[in-house]
């Protein structure tokens, strides 16, 4: 999608390339420049509210396997533009924090912390945010399984009273999901194959 | 001159006096005095507020208590989503109700982790507590909480509660370990 702000950014701004996007303006841009180019849209072109704070991953054997995606948008104009940033290593993404910038980053940046495990660089406290301190995976990773992964429960002495643990959770023909055709009667959540369970597994078909 | 055929209770002939087994008596003072200990942890917790709001009133049951300590409460209704993180406080406020203590699991969630079958949800709070009774629903109206109550309420009625009482090991306490005596020298 293109745009005067786009252009501007990329001829403000050495290596940072438009970016694909359907729907508001998007650019790429260099970790190196990142802190610079958000501190410009929000001084100089009042984009004064951060949105989002997120990535993607691209999948185990892509490289690079991590970008940090930000949502900025201005409450005077009323115009969004969404950032792009690959992070170097694949193995331990690090990104520059925007907590100094903008306030709102410092829980995004914990939760996307969370969730896929980049590091946010000069973060006052990456801490995780939803999943407990201890919790070993990053779920949103590609790797991970929406059912789950083997673990203890994160309080040691109720583990210890209940026996219970931290197991993968039935999918019974799962993911379970509102349909999103059909009838609004009929789009109540379920299983999109109920013929396997975890009991009786699917039939194999080749 | 009418005669009265007197077949139950009658105050001009036995005063103040009523006859009773001591388990009947204390099982009707604990039915009709259910403290609820709200553990409202997602939507059904807005059902379990409109269950104590005028139109369904809980009250007429005697347990519109609801405590948010553990300290004075005896039946835990669970209503909402119980996550891993979650599930720690939800036992420990358990372990601090006193005894005797019943757990209602409301609406699926509670009862079997729901739709959430996911790797953040606990799978059914009977995992951790034990619990007395499930009520289905995603979320349960509040006639079907109300109903729920009801059963608690029938189970509480034949439980030999004297024996409890004298055995008082319903939920045994963790084991103390002492440390072994010093040796004399």
């Amino acid at each position: 999608m293109e745009s005067a702000l786009v252009e501007e950014i990329t001829k403000k701004f050495d290596g940072a390339t438009p970016r694909e996007s359907i729907d508001h303006p998007a650019v790429n841009i260099p970790v190196d420049l990142l802190l610079s180019v958000v501190e410009w849209l929000r001084d100089e072109k009042s984009f004064d509210l951060l949105m989002d704070v997120t990535a993607i991953d691209w999948s185990e054997d892509a490289s690079p396997r991590f970008t940090g995606i930000y949502h900025l948008a201005s409450t005077t104009k009323h115009e969004y533009i969404r950032l792009a940033s690959n992070c170097e290593d694949d193995v331990e993404p690090e990104l520059p924090t925007l907590s100094k910038l903008f306030p709102a980053a410092n829980w995004h940046e914990r939760e996307t912390y969370d969730m896929l495990g980049i590091r946010y660089k000069g973060h006052p406290d990456l801490r995780r945010i939803l999943m407990w301190d201890d919790y070993p995976y990053h779920p949103l990773r590609k790797e991970f399984p929406l059912a789950g992964i083997d673990t203890d429960l994160p309080a040691a002495d109720v583990a210890e009273a209940t026996g219970a643990k931290v197991i993968p959770a039935p999918m019974m023909g799962g993911p379970f999901h509102a349909p999103q055709t059909g009838a609004m009667s009929k789009r109540e959540p379920r299983a999109a194959d109920q013929s396997w369970n975890e009991a009786k597994p699917k039939p194999s078909t080749n | 001159m009418a005669t009265e055929n007197n077949y139950a209770y009658n105050s001009k002939i036995e005063g103040d006096l009523v006859v009773t087994k001591l388990d009947t008596a204390i099982n009707w003072i604990r039915k009709h005095s259910v403290w609820p200990m709200p553990m409202g942890l997602a939507c059904c917790a807005i059902e379990l507020m409109a269950v104590g709001a005028s139109r369904f009133d809980i009250s007429r049951f005697g347990m519109e208590v609801m405590r948010f300590s553990p300290r004075q409460a005896d039946c835990m209704i669970v209503s909402g989503t119980v996550t891993y993180k979650m599930a720690e406080v939800v036992r420990r406020i358990y372990d601090q109700m006193a005894e005797p203590k019943w757990v209602v699991a409301m609406g699926a969630c509670a009862s079997t982790g729901g739709m959430y079958r996911s790797y953040a949800v606990l799978q059914g709070v009977d995992r951790i507590v034990p619990v007395d009774v499930y009520i289905s629903g995603c979320p349960p109206r509040p006639e079907a909480l109300l109903d729920g109550m009801m059963k608690i309420q029938d189970k509480i009625e034949r439980e030999p509660s004297v024996k409890n009482l004298m055995n008082r090991d319903m939920h045994k306490a963790p084991e103390k370990k002492c440390k072994p005596a010093p040796a004399h020298a």
